[in-house]
């Protein structure tokens, strides 16, 4: 059954490679930062501190907060990236992350390469990886810039592929970074209608997003993250707030 | 406003009807880390790090596909590619072996086998140390956002090694075969010379590969010392030139490890004790390195 469970989680980053002293009186001044000197006098950044939070199967979760908050390194440690300092974790379900789409592209292969490289990097059979490249192949709609090195393409067109590269998992837990957004006119759409498909058909959504249509639409649990805590942790409306008739207008225009 | 609930409400009744109907098939979908259980206070780190190398080496043909990716790419656009590596040592042994023949008063004939083999050999060893320094830290960019195994990093150096030597170890068939010296049947013992060779490569590249990644500065001083290596190690010299001291190479892992490979080939076979000595150092070579990977694992991600 997936869920996600954490309990006091905290993820800390050593500041390793710069003169300590002069970043300290530099980043100190600076909000959204958490410096503090461990142990070993190393100065660390606290990018998570004390997370404790339990997301049940269904449960569609946008993570709001001001850059800097912890979302992005919140949802790196979901997916297994980063390991806690302290506290618990425990993610039970297939992982799909939607991080950084264009992650483990090559730009001097052609697209098809690109889609059985990534095809491997999920460990998927050279049949299942076979059925996979005619399928996003047909999915970009790249026809026969599919055997043209990436390098050639257009900046539309690479967005075409990496969306549709990205999107070919079918995970229980799908982890997202801002909703994604790509190419023409033509392409949103037809993109849009997998997104929709993915997220629904996922057990556990967790999306971290700046916009707040953006969390209502899709959410229904909203986590406001500052300085790497926890500030609210409650139904999408309570946490981000009402939308304003405009923006409510915006989302059914769109 | 109300619409945001509306749209929620049918999703989740939606998700909840797809998901059920999911869990009864079976889905295609395999990622490298399926599920993630963190408990800072039991931190399990053996079992991780067994699972990391397990998942890595079952995974070997992403390292290899990424490996063959970096050679490609590095000799795009080339007319002769990865040959260059070829003609390059080619035109390396005919240059120094005229000049060092001459320098040690032996004839071409009898010098030039042994410094074929010799520098090619070398050249792998020093050529994966090299690489071995930048396993982790070129891998910076997949390590914070896709979750593979580090495994897989090291093993796609070691592959990425593994096809540039096979375009210089064919030079050393040519010259044994120009100059008559066939080695005879103890060759065969150079595979094994190898396999303790790819063993080393896995173990710097992780090691190394750790090391360099929290402390940049070790990677100037790893060159620094794969310089003097190669002056201090039989290489361009015989090790009998040595004498009485001979014996102290046993300590040199550079010379043991290449003298497995290189003494097979010549058709002089490598000694007993520098075996124990090329096996001895693979051990400690792996036990160390094991011993930091258990350890720091989890800290690869912040290091890089």
């Amino acid at each position: 059954m997936a869920h996600i469970l954490a309990e006091g989680l905290d993820i800390e980053f050593p500041l390793y490679h710069v003169g300590a002293r002069s970043l300290k009186k530099r980043l100190l001044s600076r909000t959204g930062l958490r410096l503090r000197t461990d142990q070993s006098n190393r100065v660390v950044v606290s990018a998570l501190r004390g997370l404790s939070f339990h997301i049940e199967r269904g449960e569609r979760v946008a993570l709001v907060g001001h850059n800097g908050a912890g979302k992005t390194t919140l949802l790196r440690t979901l997916a297994g990236i980063y390991e806690p300092v302290a506290g618990r974790l425990e993610v039970d379900g297939q992982i799909g992350s939607l991080i950084d789409p264009s992650a483990g592209i090559d730009m001097d292969s052609t697209g098809r390469e690109n889609i059985q490289l990534r095809c491997l990097f999920r460990g998927l059979s050279a049949a299942e990886s076979q059925e996979k490249v005619e399928e996003i192949g047909a999915f970009s709609g790249l026809g026969t810039f599919l055997d043209v090195p990436i390098r050639t393409y257009s900046a539309g067109m690479s967005v075409r592929l990496s969306f549709a590269i990205a999107t070919m998992i079918e995970p229980q837990i799908l982890l997202m970074d801002e909703w994604l957004a790509a190419g023409d006119a033509d392409f949103q759409k037809q993109a849009q209608g997998r997104l929709e498909q993915l997220v629904t058909d996922a057990d556990i959504l967790v999306l971290a997003t700046h916009s707040m249509d953006t969390a209502r639409t899709w959410c229904s649990r909203a986590i406001r993250l500052e300085s790497g805590r926890i500030v609210a942790d409650g139904p999408v409306e309570d946490v981000v707030g009402k939308a304003e008739e405009p923006a409510a207008q915006a989302i059914k225009a769109a | 406003m109300s619409m945001g609930s509306e749209t929620i409400a049918p999703a989740v009744a939606q998700s909840e009807g797809v998901a059920a109907g999911h869990d009864s098939g079976p889905r295609v979908f395999h990622d490298a880390v399926p599920r993630v259980f963190h408990d800072a206070a039991d931190p399990r780190r053996a079992n991780r790090a067994l699972t990391d190398l397990s998942l890595g080496f079952r995974r070997w043909r992403l390292a290899a596909a990424l490996a063959w990716l970096d050679i490609r790419n590095r000799y795009r656009g080339s007319v002769l590619g990865p040959f260059w590596l070829t003609l390059s040592t080619g035109l390396m042994l005919a240059g120094l072996g005229i000049l060092y023949s001459a320098l040690l008063h032996q004839t071409l004939r009898s010098y030039l086998p042994f410094l074929s083999v010799s520098l090619i050999v070398w050249n792998m060893i020093s050529q994966i140390v090299t690489d071995a320094t930048t396993s982790l830290i070129s891998a910076e960019g997949m390590i914070r956002q896709l979750p593979l195994p580090y495994t897989t990093h090291a093993l796609r150096c070691v592959f990425r090694n593994v096809i540039t030597a096979a375009h210089n170890l064919p030079l050393i068939v040519v010259v044994l075969a120009v100059t008559g010296a066939f080695p005879g049947p103890g060759v065969v013992l150079a595979v094994v010379g190898l396999a303790v060779l790819g063993i080393n490569a896995f173990a710097a590249a992780l090691l190394l590969g750790m090391l360099c990644a929290r402390f940049r500065d070790l990677g100037q001083i790893v060159n620094s010392v794969m310089q003097l290596a190669f002056f201090m190690t039989p290489i361009l010299w015989q090790p009998s030139s040595l004498g009485r001291r001979a014996w102290l190479l046993l300590f040199d892992p550079f010379y043991s490890v290449m003298q497995i490979v290189r003494g097979p080939l010549l058709g002089t076979g490598a000694s007993t004790l520098v075996w124990v000595s090329a096996l001895t150092f693979t051990v400690l070579m792996c036990g160390v390195t094991y011993g930091f990977f258990v350890r720091f694992r989890g800290r690869i991600a912040f290091w890089v």
